[in-house]
C-alpha cells in the first residue's frame, strides 16, 4: 500500500557487496570440475560478470518497498479507460498455479485433462463472441490484431484478391490498430467520427472501394458509444468483399447482451486481461485470443486444438493446416492466463457474465450523469462501459488541463483516468469504472472531481502543481528523453 | 459466484439517477437485430469449492515437475525458482497495476523496470535493453524487423539450428513485410557458415547459442562473417548460460534476444514467459517496446518514467516501431528478482549445470545412447535412440520425461540444476533397461 515514503529507493547495485549470496544453488551429489576442464576457452566468458551480490532478505525488502510505491486495483479505484481494471479474483490465481509446473512438450496423451480445459474455454469464448473457430496463441490484444490482419492477408492472397491493400480505421481507434496494420503490410486510411462520436457513415462510403481489405472497428468504441450503424457498416464493407474486424478491448460494454459474431464481424480479438479479469501485471502478461467466422478458420495460426470425432473424443494439437499463417509465438499461448480466465467464466456462467455487462454499463452511465455539471461528456447520451469527459471548459476558464486534474486525483487516493485519448477529444479524460466498484466509490470519485474543479477556480496553483502527496512529484520527461539514462 | 457489489436498492437508485426505468434501457442503443435474445449458454455460476474441485481434478492427472522427473528441453526448462520470486510477483501492488502511465504512483514498477533493463545489459554485455517482449521467438522477429529499419536491407539469413519457433514466427511476420529469408543449413549439429561468405546485401544473420540442439556455435566466426558481409548480428541466447559462456558483447552481437523463462519463471504449460531484447545505444530509437528511464521530479528527487514514447503506437500510430503495448512485464519482473537473488551465483550455477549434463551424456553414451553429433554443449544435448518416441513413452510410464523428440532416431535431453545424481542414475538405469 502507498505510504508516505518520499522518493525512490537505492538501486540494487548500490546494495551490492562482493561475496554476499542469496539462496543456495541446488546440490547435485556430483564433484564439480572446473568449467575450463570441460569446455574449450573459445566458448567461455572472459569479461567479468558484474551482477549485484545480495542476501535474500535484502532482495525481498527491496522489492516489497518498491511495491509500496505502486498503486493497483487492490489498492483502490482505478478507472483507467479502455483498460477495464476490474477486480482480479484471488481464486483464479490459486487454481491456475496448479498448472504452473507443466512442460509444454509433454506427450499429448499425458495432458488430456489440460487440453479438455482449454477446449472448454475455447467453446465458451465462441459462445460469448458468436464466432466459429478460435486460437489462444496471441500474447496480447495488439498481437491478436496482428495475427488477424496476417490472416486477412493470407485469405485475400488465397482468393486472388491482391488489390485488397487498405485497412480503414476510425480516428477514435487505439493506436495499436494502425500500428498492427502497418506491420501486416497494409495501407492505413482513417475515417473520421461524426457529431455523435460514431463512424461517419457518409465519409466511410466515399472511402470504401475494391482496395478495402479490412475495416477495424472497436465496438463499443473508445468513446464508450455503441456503433449503432454497425449492420449498415458491415453490409458496406462486405459489399466490396472486405472483412470486418472487431477490436474486442471493449467487450465488457456488451458482454452477454450482444455478440460481435451477430453484428457482421468476421473476426474479433479478446483481451483476457480486460473482460475476463486476469491481472494486468503492471503491463502484462495479457492474452489476446482471436475468434473467427468459418471462412477464416483455415488461416488460424497453427497448431489448432481439435477434438477427435471418434468415441474417445480425445484432444489434439493439429499441425496439418496447409493454409495456416503459421505460428505467431512459441508454444500454445499464455495458457496460465487462459486458465485464470476460464476460472472467471466458470465462476459466473452465462447469467453472471450478462450481469457483468449490465453493471459495467450501469456504473459508467451513473458516473457520466453525475459528472455532467462539472466535467461534461464530450459526446452526450447513453454510453456503454466507459465515457470520455472533457476538461476543455475548465482549461479555458482557469488554465487547468486534463493532466492537472488527473494528477490532483492521485493526491485524493484514486488512480487517474486515461488522459488525452481518444485523440479526437480535447482535454480528454476517459473513465471506465467497471462493474466491480461500489456506488460509494463512484460517488467519492465524482465528489473528488467536483472538489478539484472548484479548487481550479479558487486555488489553481494547488491543482497545477499536483500531485503533492505521492512518493515522487511530477517528473521531468523532457530530461528523461534528452539525457536517456536507461540503465545503471 | 459474483463480483458485483450492487444491492437491489442501489441498482434502482442508480437507474433513477440516469433517468431509466430498467436495465434493458441501458442497451437501447444496440439495434434489435444485434441484441442477444437469450442467456449465453455457458456453464458456470460456481462457488470457490466447485472451482477448486474442477481444476484440481484436471491438474491431479497431469505429470508436472512436482510428481514427475523432467529432463525436458527444447526452449522451456524445469529450472529452480526461488521461493522469494513467487512471493514478490504475487504482491498485489505489482500484479494488479497496469502500465505505469501515472508515473508518480508507479515508481515501484518503473524503478524495477530500470533495474531489469540494467541487469539484462550486465548479463549480455549490451548497452540498452527494453522492458520485455512476449517471448523469445517474437523477440527474434522484432529484432529482424528492427535491423531492417536500421540498414534498409531486405535479406535476412537465419541458421537452421535456431529454435524452429524462431523461424516459424519470422516466416509468419514475413507475410506482412517485403523481405527475403535465407537459411544456413545444419552440418554435424552446427550451423554451416560456409555459404555466408558468398552472400551480399544481407541485412542480418540470426544465430542461437546454445543452438536448438543444445550445441555451442562458433559465434565469433559467425559475427566476423556477417559483419564482413555488411550485415548485423542477431544472437538468441539462453540467459542462464551467460554465467560461464561468452557474452554476446564479447563476440560482437548487435542485437541480443532470448527466451527469459529460465530466469525465475515457471514452465506454465509454455506461457506466459517473456522475451528479452538488448542492443547498442546507437539503435535505441529503432527499438520496439516500452522502456523506463531515470529522471528527477520537480523537487529534484530521482524518479523514473516511461521514456522515448514517441517510438510507440499510442503516439506514432502507423509509424510506430512496433504495435506492441502490453508486454510480459510481470515475467520480466520475476527475472529481475531472480537475478537479484542468484546473480552472484550464475557462474556456480553454470558450472554445476555443465557438470551434470556432461555426466549424464557420458553415462547415456556408455549404455547405448550416444550423442547425435560430437559437439560441445551446455545443459541440453541430443541422443540417438532406435525409436525415440518409444523411449520417451516407456520412460513416461516410470515418471521420467525426456524430449522433445527431434526425429525418429533422435531426442533431446536437458539437465537443469534441479536434476540430482540420483535422478540421473535412475534415468540411466531405466534407459539401459530399454535396450
Amino acid at each position: 500500500m502507498m505510504n508516505s515514503r518520499k522518493g525512490t529507493l537505492p538501486l540494487l547495485k548500490e546494495l551490492h557487496k562482493t561475496g554476499r549470496r542469496g539462496p543456495q544453488v541446488p546440490v547435485s551429489g556430483l564433484e564439480d570440475r572446473p568449467v575450463s576442464e570441460i569446455l574449450p576457452k573459445e566458448f567461455l566468458r572472459e569479461e567479468p560478470l558484474s551482477m549485484p551480490e545480495l542476501s535474500e532478505v535484502e532482495v525481498v525488502r527491496h522489492f516489497v518497498n518498491l511495491s509500496n510505491l505502486n498503486y493497483g486495483v487492490d489498492n483502490g479505484f482505478y478507472p483507467l479507460g479502455s483498460c477495464t481494471m476490474k477486480y482480479n479474483p484471488k481464486i483464479n490465481e490459486e487454481v491456475a498455479a496448479w498448472f504452473q509446473d507443466i512442460h509444454p512438450a509433454l506427450p499429448e496423451g499425458r495432458v488430456q485433462a489440460l487440453l479438455e480445459l482449454l477446449y472448454t474455454f475455447q467453446q465458451d469464448l465462441l459462445e460469448i463472441t458468436g464466432m466459429d473457430a478460435i486460437t489462444l496463441q496471441p500474447a496480447a490484444g495488439a498481437h491478436g490484431e496482428l495475427t488477424s490482419l496476417l490472416m486477412a492477408k493470407a485469405y485475400f492472397k488465397d482468393h486472388g484478391l491482391l488489390e485488397k491493400d487498405t485497412v480503414i480505421i476510425p480516428d477514435s481507434a487505439h493506436g495499436t490498430n494502425p500500428a498492427s496494420a502497418t506491420m501486416a503490410g497494409f495501407k492505413v486510411v482513417t475515417v473520421k467520427s461524426d457529431e455523435e462520436g460514431l463512424v461517419d457513415l457518409e465519409q466511410l462510403k466515399t472511402l470504401v472501394d475494391d482496395h478495402t481489405a479490412v475495416f477495424m472497428l472497436t465496438n463499443p468504441n473508445t468513446l464508450g458509444k455503441f456503433e449503432k450503424n454497425i449492420l449498415d457498416i458491415a453490409q458496406l464493407i462486405h459489399g466490396v468483399g472486405g472483412l470486418m474486424y472487431c477490436d474486442g478491448a471493449n467487450l465488457n460494454g456488451m458482454l452477454g447482451w450482444a455478440r460481435p459474431g451477430d453484428m457482421g464481424f468476421d473476426f474479433v480479438h479478446l483481451n483476457l486481461h480486460k473482460t475476463f479479469s486476469t491481472p494486468h501485471g503492471g503491463g502484462g502478461p495479457g492474452s489476446g485470443p482471436v475468434a473467427v467466422k468459418k471462412a477464416l478458420e483455415p488461416y488460424l495460426p497453427k497448431p489448432v486444438l481439435v477434438k477427435a470425432e471418434d468415441e474417445d473424443g480425445s484432444y489434439h494439437w493439429d499441425y496439418d493446416r496447409p493454409r495456416s499463417i503459421g505460428k505467431v509465438r512459441s508454444n500454445f499461448g499464455n495458457i496460465l492466463v487462459a486458465l485464470k480466465a476460464l476460472a472467471y467464466i466458470k465462476s459466473l456462467g452465462g447469467a453472471g457474465l450478462r450481469e457483468v455487462g449490465t453493471m459495467a454499463v450501469l456504473n459508467a452511465n451513473y458516473m457520466r450523469v453525475a459528472m455532467e455539471d462539472t466535467l461534461p461528456t464530450a459526446y452526450p447520451g447513453l454510453c456503454k462501459h466507459e465515457y470520455v469527459a472533457t476538461a476543455e471548459e475548465v482549461k479555458k476558464r482557469y488554465g487547468v488541463k486534463a493532466q492537472d486534474i488527473a494528477k490532483r486525483l492521485l493526491d485524493k487516493g484514486f488512480h487517474a483516468p486515461t488522459m488525452y485519448f481518444p485523440l479526437i477529444v480535447k482535454e480528454a479524460l476517459m473513465i471506465e469504472p467497471t462493474e466491480t466498484e461500489t456506488k460509494e466509490n463512484l460517488d467519492a470519485f465524482v465528489q473528488a472531481i467536483r472538489e478539484i474543479v472548484e479548487e481550479a477556480a479558487t486555488n489553481p496553483d494547488a491543482v497545477l502543481s499536483a500531485p503533492h502527496d505521492t512518493p515522487v512529484r511530477r517528473l521531468d520527461e523532457v530530461k528523461a528523453n534528452k539525457e536517456l539514462k536507461v540503465r545503471w | 459466484m459474483r463480483y458485483v457489489p450492487h444491492t437491489k436498492e442501489e441498482i434502482k437508485a442508480m437507474l433513477e439517477a440516469v433517468g431509466l426505468r430498467n436495465v434493458d434501457e441501458l442497451f437501447s442503443d444496440i439495434p434489435t437485430e444485434a441484441l442477444l435474445k437469450r442467456h449465453l449458454q455457458v456453464e458456470g455460476g460456481w462457488d470457490e469449492e466447485q472451482l477448486r474441485a474442477y481444476f484440481r481434478k484436471a491438474a491431479s492427472g497431469i505429470p508436472d515437475a512436482n510428481s514427475a522427473v523432467y529432463f525436458l528441453g527444447g526452449g522451456v526448462y524445469d529450472h529452480y525458482v526461488p521461493s522469494a520470486v513467487d512471493k514478490i510477483i504475487a504482491l498485489p501492488e505489482f500484479y494488479t497495476a497496469y502500465t505505469p502511465y501515472q508515473a508518480e504512483i508507479s515508481q515501484g514498477t518503473l524503478q524495477a523496470m530500470f533495474e531489469y533493463q540494467s541487469l539484462i545489459c550486465e548479463l549480455t554485455g549490451m548497452e540498452v535493453a527494453n522492458g520485455s517482449l512476449y517471448d523469445g521467438a517474437s523477440a527474434a522477429a522484432e529484432a529482424v524487423l528492427m535491423v531492417m529499419r536500421i540498414n534498409g536491407k531486405r535479406r535476412v539469413v537465419v541458421s537452421e539450428c535456431v529454435h524452429p519457433d524462431i523461424i516459424e514466427v519470422l516466416r509468419t511476420y514475413q507475410l506482412g513485410q517485403d523481405f527475403e529469408i535465407l537459411t544456413l543449413p545444419q552440418k554435424e549439429g552446427l550451423t554451416d557458415l560456409s555459404e555466408l561468405e558468398d552472400l551480399s546485401n544481407v541485412s542480418c544473420l540470426v544465430m542461437q547459442n546454445p543452438n536448438y540442439y543444445g550445441f555451442l556455435e562458433s559465434m565469433n566466426q559467425a559475427s566476423e562473417l556477417i559483419h564482413k558481409a555488411g550485415g548485423l548480428f542477431v544472437a538468441a541466447v539462453d540467459p542462464l548460460s551467460l554465467g560461464i559462456l561468452k557474452s554476446p558483447h564479447e563476440y560482437g552481437a548487435d542485437v541480443v534476444v532470448g527466451e527469459g523463462q529460465s530466469l525465475g519463471n515457471h514452465m506454465s504449460c509454455g506461457g506466459p514467459h517473456f522475451g528479452f531484447f538488448a542492443t547498442k545505444m546507437d539503435y535505441i530509437r529503432y527499438m520496439p517496446g516500452r522502456m523506463a528511464g531515470q529522471t528527477v521530479d520537480v523537487d529534484g528527487r530521482v524518479g523514473y518514467v516511461l521514456t522515448l514514447q514517441t517510438r510507440e503506437q499510442h503516439i506514432r500510430r502507423e509509424k510506430a516501431t512496433s504495435n506492441i503495448t502490453s508486454n510480459h512485464w510481470l515475467m520480466a519482473l520475476a527475472s529481475a528478482v531472480y537475478l537479484s537473488l542468484m546473480g552472484g551465483s550464475l557462474p556456480e550455477l553454470g558450472q554445476t549445470i555443465l557438470n551434470r549434463s556432461t555426466y549424464l551424456a557420458q553415462k547415456l553414451a556408455s549404455v547405448g545412447y550416444p550423442l547425435w553429433q560430437r559437439q560441445y554443449f551446455f545443459k541440453e544435448f541430443p541422443i540417438k535412440a532406435h525409436d525415440a518416441e518409444a523411449v520417451q513413452e516407456a520412460l513416461a510410464d516410470s515418471g521420467y520425461y525426456v524430449g522433445p523428440v527431434i526425429d525418429e532416431h533422435t531426442l533431446l535431453v536437458a539437465v537443469t540444476e534441479k536434476r540430482t545424481k540420483e535422478h540421473m542414475d535412475k534415468l540411466i538405469e531405466l534407459m539401459e533397461g530399454l535396450r
